[in-house]
């Protein structure tokens, strides 16, 4: 770096999170810069140049700051992540930096984190099935490696739990390996941080694992960096070490209340709920940093989890989040007060890439008429139960009877498989199950030899 | 000559410069010492507001900026089929520079759209002495096995005579002289274009006839012109893309230009890996033979997806002038005007409705515009189109919104996909009651004379048990099925049967994901003659129940997957032995 540092005492102001320079003539866009104060140092990054004006966020927030007490010196460099093989098992804050500590002092190189798009002609299309031992995820909205799916959940259902068993389970048949886990702790709770610390010590991915952690407590503005942080220490594993690595991000929305929270300071036309019109490319920048490249051999999946505030599938967050991703998985308030875990409605849940992964020599043969009549019979179950609401069992068709039986079999025997993990072959046992309540008619997707199945179970009932 | 510039300051994806002497809209601008490529979007006396088409962190204020006198242009010509471009055309394929082909972008590369590497065989058309004028073809390159790519006098060039000509077979590159006219000018096979100006033609013609898209819902009972236009909106998930991409694969075009505009890598990937392998049902070629893909991608800069529809269109248009049936498919118009929202903003103009600029509907007019079926200019006379299926990606699902509107304005054919279909897996989700095709009555010619009278019964009777259904569900909802009579619940029975076995249609499944006309048309007309024998059946006293038991859907499933030689006889066999049993447990 250079010796030669441009520092400057003109502060014009201070609005929320943002610092305003009058004479930044010589600052780049992005630039890394340090604020000195009496009271210690702070850093940030250049936003905005207009003439002389300079506007720069500051990571540490602008609380206590006071404009007569700083000198802004600006660093030539842009914000950048030390990497190396020495991040296995470590706590970092949202810029990379480890939690409470230094910088790292031996690394083997340091890459700005907000990336480079990946070339769209370079990309391997991700095609391994990723077992996750959860029957809904695998049987009907099944990941693939190097798919972004993330979890949409309302206040208070259990997706942080989900995600930790997806860490806990995941792996790719046939490959001996394990994921690495890049977890990304974005505005939460001690509490949640804590909860997902002490699964990963269980499981194990706390000691080849990273972990990038901004809780609710600390600035919003280094919350915009966590993502980052994150994604750029995923990118270092994957494609310069070759690992598969799994990505957990949460919680999006609270990364986007903090990128609302500049937008504002900016004084930036608001958009949909005060949310900035550039909200979508800032959150595909994020997600479209998984994937698979040509000829190498690492790649990343990410799980995101998204907040829905007031189980609304509309609100922006989770609609842009929806637009970007290659599926979502979707929690249920009704499932969960039917007492079934894990409650995921898989009717609205969606895993786009799953037809890459599944079918003979992946899953099994005839994996996709299978999911697909468990969706057609599901939807029908719930339709015949709001229909039941008005016209009462009497109104039902002797068919529409065993429809609500199955809609309450498919719950009961493959939904609720609780915490254990299962193969995808118990995974189809159970969809058999549940299926054998239904008449043959109604089962035309499934080909011949599952039916000899389903007919045995029915027989055996 | 060049002007220069200086850079005063810098937000996002635009920034303002100072310039010494005049410079125009839409002119070319390279900013900063790294020569980032960018447009000049406003002008404000001296200053001079630019849309940069690169990330700009690390420029600084003070630094040149350079005005090329240019406005944004495509190099044309021979090797764009098959090819990737980005939004400003530059090849990401890696065959010009190794930064093309480098696993992540690195911003300020410079490539032109063609290889000038390559030599392509010439053939010519005229000799010299002969007259040619804008649009004339001096000859052709042979392009993969077959595909004649013809050489045009450049459009806006004087007519002149043709004084050499290169003879048959030799080899050119992309920007030797295939031919030299009286007036000097050297004709190569490239042709520069600048994207936001239409190329002219000599007329437009009426629409006469389908592009034949192989989805039977679509065909069938929304069909689009050639040469028209056609918006496909949904919320996510429920299937815009996997359309488009069907539609690239199956339509009867004789080029597809695919714009992946702001959307994903990896359905970019998944185009470029599959298609290679996949052949065109109407020529044999591989699809990727006709197909130019243009990949700017969500996280790829904003700038650039706002031009990418420009570049892709203007491409379009020079394969239509070679008398070809182009397919434009744009995914999806809501990011490219996010685009135009984003940069709007940025220049802090007043901002119209949630928040679009008011010249939105304008900008989305001069896009549509450029569709339809044309003579095109030149000798041989020939005639091309150009049809477009845009997908929209409405926020929050709601088709109320701005771009989903004057969409719908712009375009005749409405496929409007819906979440609760998708949910159930219905798929194409095209919703029945909501969508709409304004071509019908300018295509109904074309369809009875190729299809027959039969054609119009067939489609009618689709549409009118759709609608009886529609009537029954909501019947349903207050009395139960219980209730109906005899021959509603078969009406029921037979809706069902008509969703499933006709209008959803799986992508995925190699038999089924095409379909002929013909083929959709006697698919449609067994479920006509089923509803026709079991309504008199019932009429005679059989019951629903009866029916039920036979399981339809399966045999009509089973019945569909027949090879299409058989499938005449095999369906008369099948409504015999439909008849049969029913008369038989008649009299049980
Ligand atoms: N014709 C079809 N046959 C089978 N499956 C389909 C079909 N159309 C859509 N699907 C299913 O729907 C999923 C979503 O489709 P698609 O990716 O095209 O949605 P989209 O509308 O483009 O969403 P977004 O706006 O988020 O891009 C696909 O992954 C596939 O599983
Ligand atoms: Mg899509």
């Amino acid at each position: 770096m250079d010796l030669y540092r441009e520092g400057t005492r003109s502060i014009s102001g201070v609005t929320g999170p943002l610092l305003f320079v009058s004479n930044g003539r010589k600052a780049a866009l992005g630039e890394l810069v340090t604020i000195e104060t009496s009271k210690g140092k702070r850093t940030g990054q250049v936003l905005q140049i207009d003439g002389d004006l300079c506007a720069i966020q500051v990571f540490e927030g602008t609380l206590g700051l006071n404009p007569g007490d700083c000198t802004v010196w600006f660093e030539k460099d842009v914000v950048k992540v030390r990497l190396g093989q020495v991040l296995m098992g470590q706590t970092l804050d949202g810029r990379g930096i480890p939690r409470g500590g230094k910088a790292l002092p031996c690394f083997e190189k340091e890459v700005p984190i907000t990336g480079s798009p990946l070339n769209p002609a370079m990309r391997a299309g991700p095609s391994d099935f990723v077992e996750t031992g959860i029957a809904s995820i695998d049987l009907l909205n099944t990941i693939v490696r190097g798919q972004k799916l993330p979890v949409f959940s309302g206040s208070g259902l259990p997706a942080n739990e989900i995600a930790a068993q997806v860490v806990r389970q995941a792996h790719v048949p046939g490959n001996p390996e394990q994921f690495l886990v890049v977890f990304a702790a974005i505005g939460i709770t001690e509490r949640e941080a804590r909860f997902f610390r002490d699964s990963f010590e269980e499981s194990g991915a706390l000691f080849n694992g990273v972990f990038v952690v901004n809780l609710a407590g600390d600035s919003a503005v280094e919350r915009l960096l966590a993502p980052r942080t994150a994604l750029t220490i995923a990118e270092y594993f994957a494609f310069d070490r070759g690992y598969d690595v799994l990505v957990v991000m949460t919680d999006m929305l609270h990364y986007c209340e903090a990128l609302r929270e500049v937008s504002a300071a900016r004084e930036e036309a608001p958009g949909r709920r005060g949310f900035p019109g550039y909200l979508y490319s800032d959150l595909a920048s994020l997600y479209e940093r998984a994937g698979c490249v040509k000829g190498l051999k690492g790649s990343i999946t990410q799980i995101p989890i998204v907040s829905m505030p007031g189980d609304d599938m509309t609100h922006p967050v989770v609609d842009l989040s929806g637009y970007i991703t290659e599926g979502q998985i979707v929690l249920d308030r009704g499932l969960q007060a039917r007492g079934v875990y894990p409650p995921i409605n898989v009717l609205s849940s969606l895993s786009r890439l799953m037809n890459k992964g599944i079918g003979e020599g992946r899953t099994f043969a005839g994996h996709r008429q299978v999911a697909d009549q468990l969706f057609a019979s599901y939807a029908r179950s719930r339709e015949v139960s709001r229909l039941r609401l008005i016209v009462g069992d009497e109104g039902l068709t002797e068919t529409e009877l065993h429809y609500l039986r199955f809609g309450s079999a498919f719950e009961r025997l493959f939904l609720d498989q609780g915490d254990s993990a299962l193969s995808i072959g118990e995974s189809l046992a159970a969809a058999v199950r549940a299926l054998s309540t239904l008449p043959d008619e109604e089962l035309f997707r499934i080909p011949a030899d599952l039916m000899e199945e389903i007919r045995r179970v029915r027989l055996d009932r | 000559m060049s002007n220069l510039g200086k850079i005063k300051c810098l937000a996002g994806t635009v920034i303002r410069a100072d310039s010494a002497s005049p410079v125009s809209n839409f002119e070319v601008a390279r900013v900063g010492s790294e020569r980032l490529l960018g447009e000049v979007i406003r002008i404000d006396g001296k200053e001079v507001d630019i849309q940069v088409y690169e990330e700009i962190d690390g420029v600084h204020v003070g630094e040149p900026v350079e005005f090329t006198g240019e406005p944004l242009g495509v190099d044309l010509g021979p090797g764009l089929l098959g090819s990737v471009l980005d939004g400003i055309g530059r090849p990401l394929g890696g065959f010009s520079s190794e930064e093309a082909g480098a696993f992540f972008l690195k911003r300020g590369f410079f490539s032109r759209s063609l290889d000038p590497g390559t030599r392509w065989a010439f053939f010519p058309l005229k000799s010299p002495g002969d007259n040619l004028s804008p649009g004339d073809a001096l000859g052709f390159v042979k392009e993969g096995e077959d595909f004649k790519h013809l050489v045009m006098a450049p459009l806006g060039s004087e007519m002149s005579r043709v004084r050499e000509i290169a003879s048959p077979g030799t080899l050119v590159t992309v920007d030797d002289a295939v031919g030299v006219l009286e007036n000097s000018l050297a004709i190569t096979p490239c042709q520069r274009w600048h994207v936001r100006t239409p190329r002219p033609c000599v007329e437009r013609l009426p629409f006469s006839e389908p592009l034949i898209t192989g989805q039977r819902v679509l065909d069938t009972l929304f069909p689009v012109a050639l040469g028209g236009a056609a918006v496909i909106p949904g919320g996510f998930g429920t299937g815009k893309t996997v359309t488009q991409q069907s539609l690239a694969k199956w339509c009867n075009a004789g080029v597809v230009v695919y714009i992946g505009c702001g959307e994903r890598g990896n359905e970019m990937t998944e185009v470029l890996e599959e298609f290679p392998h996949l052949k065109d049902p109407h020529t044999g070629r591989t699809l990727m033979e006709r197909m130019v893909l243009i990949a700017n991608t969500s996280n790829m800069p904003v700038a650039a997806r706002e031009a990418s529809i420009y570049l892709g269109m203007s491409i379009a248009e020079y394969f239509r002038d070679m008398g070809l049936d182009v397919a434009l498919m744009a995914d999806s118009t809501s990011r490219w005007a996010e685009a135009l929202r984003e940069i709007s903003g940025r220049l802090g103009e007043m901002p119209g409705e949630e928040g679009y600029p008011a010249y939105l509907g304008s900008r989305l007019a001069q896009y549509y515009e450029r569709a339809g079926r044309v003579r095109v200019l030149g000798e041989p006379q020939r005639k091309g189109s150009i049809t477009i299926f845009n997908a929209v990606s409405p926020a929050g699902g709601d088709f109320s919104e701005p771009v989903t509107q004057a969409s719908l304005r712009l375009s005749g054919t409405f496929w409007a996909l819906d979440k609760r279909l998708a949910e159930g897996r219905h798929f194409p989700s095209v919703n029945w009651k909501q969508s709409y095709s304004l071509y019908e009555k300018a295509l109904e010619p074309f369809f009875l004379e190729n299809l027959g009278e039969q054609w119009k019964d067939c489609a009618s009777f689709l549409k009118s048990l759709l609608e009886r259904e529609t009537e029954l569900l909501s019947l349903v909802q207050i009395v139960g099925r219980d209730a109906l009579s005899e021959q509603d619940k078969w009406d029921l029975e037979m809706g069902e049967i008509v969703r499933v076995a006709f209008l959803q249609q799986n992508a995925y499944d190699p038999h089924d994901a095409f379909n002929t006309l013909e083929q959709q048309m006697r698919l449609s007309e067994i479920l006509k003659d089923l509803q026709c024998l079991v309504s008199e059946e019932i009429e005679r006293g059989v019951l629903h129940q009866q029916v039920q038991g036979l399981g339809l859907l399966r045999q009509v499933l089973a019945l569909r997957g027949a090879p299409a030689e058989d499938f005449e006889k095999r369906s008369h066999q099948w409504l015999e032995e439909v008849a049969r049993s029913l008369t038989t447990s008649e009299g049980r």
